[in-house]
């Protein structure tokens, strides 16, 4: 489904509220992506995962400046996310089923730290944010 | 058949002690119908879903969803039969109901994201982890009679 005016509308509104600690939401639903679903520790031979990881940190950041110029772009997100979907299929050959998980993951973080602000509205326009940015790079695979 | 540590059946029945069945069902049932909209074919008699808050406020969803939460409580206290416990309702959703199993994880990542919502501090990646190892498997024991 489309994102539509609403949806665009209140997923800028959560990330101006959510300000310069993107970086910290991405960081732990990295760390919970790797503890619910250990497969996708395979991705991160060269990491050192144990909690509180510098590798992971500096991961959290990347993923969230990616988030960050996703919500700048909601016009267009295949081509704002062209360049990390080809980078995440055909050098990282990321199985798209497991940047779900990773979306998940950041829900329960923000459901976490935002519970007055998830509501379910806000919910299925992040859902519908996530799985957009989530086509968006899987349309690069196969 | 899955094997869950004590540490993993100590972080969910932990938690669940804690869990308002009542309020937490009716939230999980209504955002399955907000975020999945296509899930509100299977209640069609439920009368208006036809916004968020017709949903969320809707009474028999609140009603249903504590019925769902309420079976849920049963899979906790049968963690390590959760195939037999659940037979009878693999049965139901399958002949009956005709729900796609696919729908059975996306009400247990809705659980997930109502507990984060509650229990913010508890909610740990090890605790998560945990409970996301028990909805995965209540989800593959409801779809374990579908032919």
């Amino acid at each position: 489904m489309a994102l539509s005016g609403e949806d665009r509308a209140a997923v800028r509104a959560l990330w101006r509220k959510l300000g310069g600690n993107v970086g910290i939401y991405a960081t732990e639903a990295l760390e919970r992506t790797f503890c619910s679903f250990p497969a996708t520790k395979a991705y991160f031979p060269h990491f050192d995962l144990s909690p509180g990881s510098a590798q992971v940190k500096a991961h959290g950041q990347k993923v969230a400046d990616a988030l960050t110029a996703a919500v700048a772009h909601l016009d267009d997100l295949p081509g704002a996310l062209s360049a990390l979907g080809a980078l995440h299929a055909h050098r990282l050959r990321v199985d798209p089923a497991h940047f779900q998980l990773l979306s998940h993951c950041l829900l329960v973080t923000l459901a976490r730290h935002y519970p007055g602000d998830l509501g379910p509205a806000m919910h299925a326009s992040l859902h519908k944010f996530l799985s957009h940015v989530t086509s968006a790079l899987a349309s690069r695979c196969g | 058949m899955v094997h869950f540590t004590a540490e993993e059946k100590a972080a969910v029945n932990s938690l669940w002690a804690r869990v308002n069945v009542e309020l937490v069902g009716g939230e999980v049932l209504g955002r399955l119908l907000v975020v999945y909209p296509w899930t509100q074919r299977f209640f069609d008699n439920f009368g208006n879903l036809s916004s968020e808050s017709a949903i969320m406020g809707n009474p028999k969803v609140k009603a249903h969803g504590k019925k769902v939460l309420t079976s849920f409580g049963n899979a906790i206290k049968h963690m390590d039969d959760l195939k037999d416990t659940f037979a009878e309702l693999s049965e139901l959703h399958c002949d009956k109901l005709h729900v796609d199993p696919e729908n059975f994880k996306l009400l247990g990542n809705m659980i997930l994201i109502v507990l984060a919502t509650h229990f913010s501090k508890e909610f740990t990646p090890q605790t998560q982890a945990a409970w996301q190892k028990l909805t995965t498997a209540v989800a593959n024991a409801l779809a374990h009679k579908y032919h």
